[in-house]
């Protein structure tokens, strides 16, 4: 928690809070961990928040099944400006049908991910333009992330299971557990009955036939669906486009297709086991997603990281950037025609690194490299004259040969210029974060605007551009490269010698004491937000990951509207998805 | 140089024809260009300069799968994406291989929740399942020089084709 949000909590009565004066009876009670505000004021409060006090960007949404109440979160910042957090906790104490009213009219960034509160937690959104499920499917029953739902192959409330190997052998979970089939279906509910198109994209296809498209020619609008299975959306991700002729009039997002949900294993396994599943996140940047969780668990731990490992993980953290921009780059050249050839260029740097994260961690991809306090191993001899090696001399070089062939290309020039604009008020309004954002001329790094680990030591450059457009978010995809490489000079050079833990015996078991804790990176893709509510048992009482590419994703429809269908594709690589993260 | 250097005098070599076709098949495989999960950037880093997917003769992914043979199915399956891979599964032409790429789509991995199917047999044969988490782009090829050794025994009597020439032939007869 924040230093000023925790000075507001105590200096004020919840009565005499300064908010009440201006909304009354909108601040319920001024916690440690934020303000507990009325559903019936909030949104207004929410707009006084965004026009008079700064804080227009609204982070994450989550929400906690609490014995008593449902609690939805909102995290506020300021991004035109930066400010620190603020947190507005709403209680809903009517469990058997919680309702509060949508701040989609005030941030669009929250669209998606009141979405996903009420399709994983069951909370409506009253007010909320297409409120239906987002990760799962239509036709699945109950939400999974209340305490109360019980999975298929429930075993036990949390790792580790007593109850695996009962007498030495292995036994299938379906063969032990009442719940046995995987899909049940809400009553009265049939698939062969259900009419996808109709029921669920009746708000793009709204059309009024007889008026055609304005220019005296009827055209009739088209549904036209892209993926999950398709070669240019990074994955399973499917699109729902309505156009007229070529040009889009609607899009939707469909996603969930890889959804396993992260957010219930996770607060079924032990804090340690976590670190591992945070890898297949977004698992081009595992690294860093490591660091954004073991961040979050040692702030409410107080754990203090010795220098050497704080430098190691800055090190990880800005390779994975370069990775991750990498293929970035290279997949959004592969959408506009030119077949795989930078894709392969990328590829092959960024074997180069993950043979330097397989010398370190031991494994290629998926690195399961942090710890609390610091980091697994030590690196093993050699390993910093490789990477000195890589930064100083084969990176620079090769970012040249990106230059000359790519930035100049002519096709790619025309494809790019003006197309999928956001400006910075939107970019804001819908929560873009990260190369997005930074795209869109606001220069919001979390690196600058409220520095983790050792960042505020280093020199850097917040890379932004004033176009909003798919080049500007090529351009600072690129820009960032030559950041990374300076981030990784100082560091590889001021790195110390020293422990990569802090002392005392290797831990199995944490212990974290109850509490709540966010933490958030700038990871490669955006804002990387972990999320962590801990009751001082051996797991997470909740567990909730902001991913970036997921809330980046809001903006998709209002950045293709107007252009070409091809364009789509151009725009949905820029925004650089991985589903992985998308789907949770 | 090789086979054709060893040829008698006359060029000519008697095999069966399934003994050809199959020599055929195993070394052009077309792969599906599918990627599920975190496996999937395993698939196309074995397709890079360094491991070379292409010296085994199917380096060629097709992203319709009317033009595809092979289907490797990397990362975990959903049960929202089951049927989205059945259809396509269904769409391949025969003869198709399926390949189960990592541990989740061998056997739903770490993740046995409700969202997650525990393995793509469950919905589609598979052929030859790799383990690891992802596999190495060394152990995807390890997989497919053993469908290669699967596809050169492969019988044609006992495809479906194959069943139903058989069916017609004793019809036939009576
Ligand atoms: S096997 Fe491992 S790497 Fe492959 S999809 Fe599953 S979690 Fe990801």
């Amino acid at each position: 928690m924040t230093a000023e949000t925790i000075a507001t909590a105590q200096a004020t009565a919840a009565a005499s809070h300064p908010y009440n004066e201006v909304v009354p009876g909108a601040v319920l009670e001024a916690t440690k961990t934020g303000l507990v505000v009325s559903p019936d004021r909030i949104v207004e409060l929410a707009r006084y928040l965004r026009d008079e006090q700064g804080y227009d960007y609204c982070s994450m949404v989550t929400s906690i099944d609490w014995p008593q109440y449902f609690e939805v979160v909102y995290y506020l910042y300021g991004a035109a400006t930066p400010k620190d957090a603020l947190v507005l906790r709403v209680r809903l104490t009517d469990k058997a049908n919680p309702v509060m009213p949508s701040l989609t009219s005030v941030w669009r960034g929250a669209d998606f991910q009141e979405r996903e509160v009420y399709d994983l937690m069951g909370v409506r959104f009253e007010g909320h333009p297409n409120l239906r499920r987002i990760l799962l499917w239509e036709g699945f029953e109950g939400h999974p992330l209340r305490k109360d739902y019980k999975e298929p192959y429930f075993e036990e409330e949390s790792k580790p299971f007593k109850s695996r190997h009962p007498d030495g052998a292995h036994q299938w979970a379906e063969d032990r557990v009442p719940w046995k089939d995987n899909v049940s279906y809400p009553v009265g509910w049939d698939p062969d009955l259900w009419r996808s198109p109709e029921v669920q994209y009746r708000r793009i296809m709204g059309v009024d036939e007889a008026t055609g498209n304005g220019d005296g020619l009827r055209t009739e609008r088209i549904l036209v669906n892209m993926g999950p299975q398709h070669p240019s959306t990074h994955g399973v991700f499917r699109m729902v486009i309505a156009v007229e002729g070529e040009n889009v009039v609607g899009l939707e997002p469909e996603m969930g297709y890889l959804h396993r949900c992260h957010e219930k294993i996770g607060e079924r396994n032990t804090y340690i086991m976590n670190i591992a599943f945070t890898d297949r996140l977004d698992y081009v940047s595992s690294m860093s997603n490591n660091l954004g969780y073991v961040l979050a668990v040692e702030k409410l731990m107080g754990l203090q990281v010795p220098e050497r490992a704080e430098y190691i993980r800055v090190i990880m953290a800005e390779l994975t950037r370069i990775i991750s921009h990498l293929i970035a780059v290279g997949f959004l050249f592969n959408d506009l025609g030119a077949y795989f050839t930078p894709a392969l260029y990328g590829m092959r740097e960024r074997e180069l690194i993950l043979d330097l994260f397989e010398a370190a961690a031991g494994s290629r991809m998926m690195c399961n490299y942090m710890r609390f306090g610091g980091v697994m191993a030590d690196l093993p001899a050699g390993w910093v004259e490789r990477a000195r090696n890589l930064v100083w001399n084969r990176l620079p070089k090769v970012m040249e040969d990106f230059e000359n062939l790519l930035s100049g290309n002519e096709i790619f020039q025309s494809r790019t210029h003006g197309v999928g604009v956001l400006t910075a008020a939107e970019a804001i309004n819908y929560s873009m974060s990260g190369p997005m954002l930074r795209a869109s001329g606001v220069p919001y790094d979390v690196r600058r605007a409220e520095p983790y680990s050792i960042y505020d030591r280093f020199e850097f450059d917040v890379c932004s551009r004033p176009e909003g457009d798919v080049w500007a978010r090529f351009r600072v995809r690129m820009d960032e490269i030559y950041q990374s490489l300076r981030i990784l000079k100082q560091a590889l050079d001021g790195l110390p010698e020293g422990p990569i833990m802090p002392p005392g015996k290797k831990q199995y078991q944490v212990r974290v004491p109850a509490g709540e804790a966010y933490a958030r990176i700038e990871g490669p893709k955006g804002e990387l937000g972990f999320f962590v509510v801990s009751d001082g048992k051996p797991n997470p009482y909740r567990y909730h990951v902001r991913a970036p590419t997921f809330i980046n994703l809001t903006s998709l429809e209002k950045m293709t509207l107007g252009h070409k269908i091809a364009d789509a594709v151009v725009i949905l690589g820029a925004v650089d998805i991985v589903l992985g993260e998308v789907d949770r | 140089m090789g086979l054709e250097e060893r040829l008698p005098d006359e060029g000519v070599v008697t095999t069966t024809l399934e003994q050809a076709v199959n020599w055929g098949r195993k070394f052009s495989l077309f792969p599906l260009t599918f990627g599920l999960a975190c496996c999937a950037i395993e698939q196309i880093t074995s397709g890079v300069s360094r491991f070379d997917i292409s010296r085994f003769g199917s380096e060629v992914f097709r992203a319709s799968p009317r033009q595809a043979d092979l289907m490797i199915v990397s990362g975990r399956v959903s049960n929202k994406m089951a049927p989205v891979i059945k259809r396509l599964y269904d769409q391949m032409l025969e003869p198709k291989w399926v390949i189960a790429m990592g541990i989740c789509a061998s056997a739903g991995g770490p993740f046995n929740n409700y969202a997650i199917i525990q393995g793509v047999d469950k919905i589609i044969p598979v052929d030859v399942y790799t383990p690891g988490c992802p596999p190495r782009p060394e152990a995807l090829f390890y997989a497919i020089t053993l469908l290669q050794q699967k596809i050169q025994k492969d019988k044609f009597r006992d495809r479906a084709y194959g069943r139903q020439l058989a069916a017609e032939a004793a019809r036939g007869q009576a």
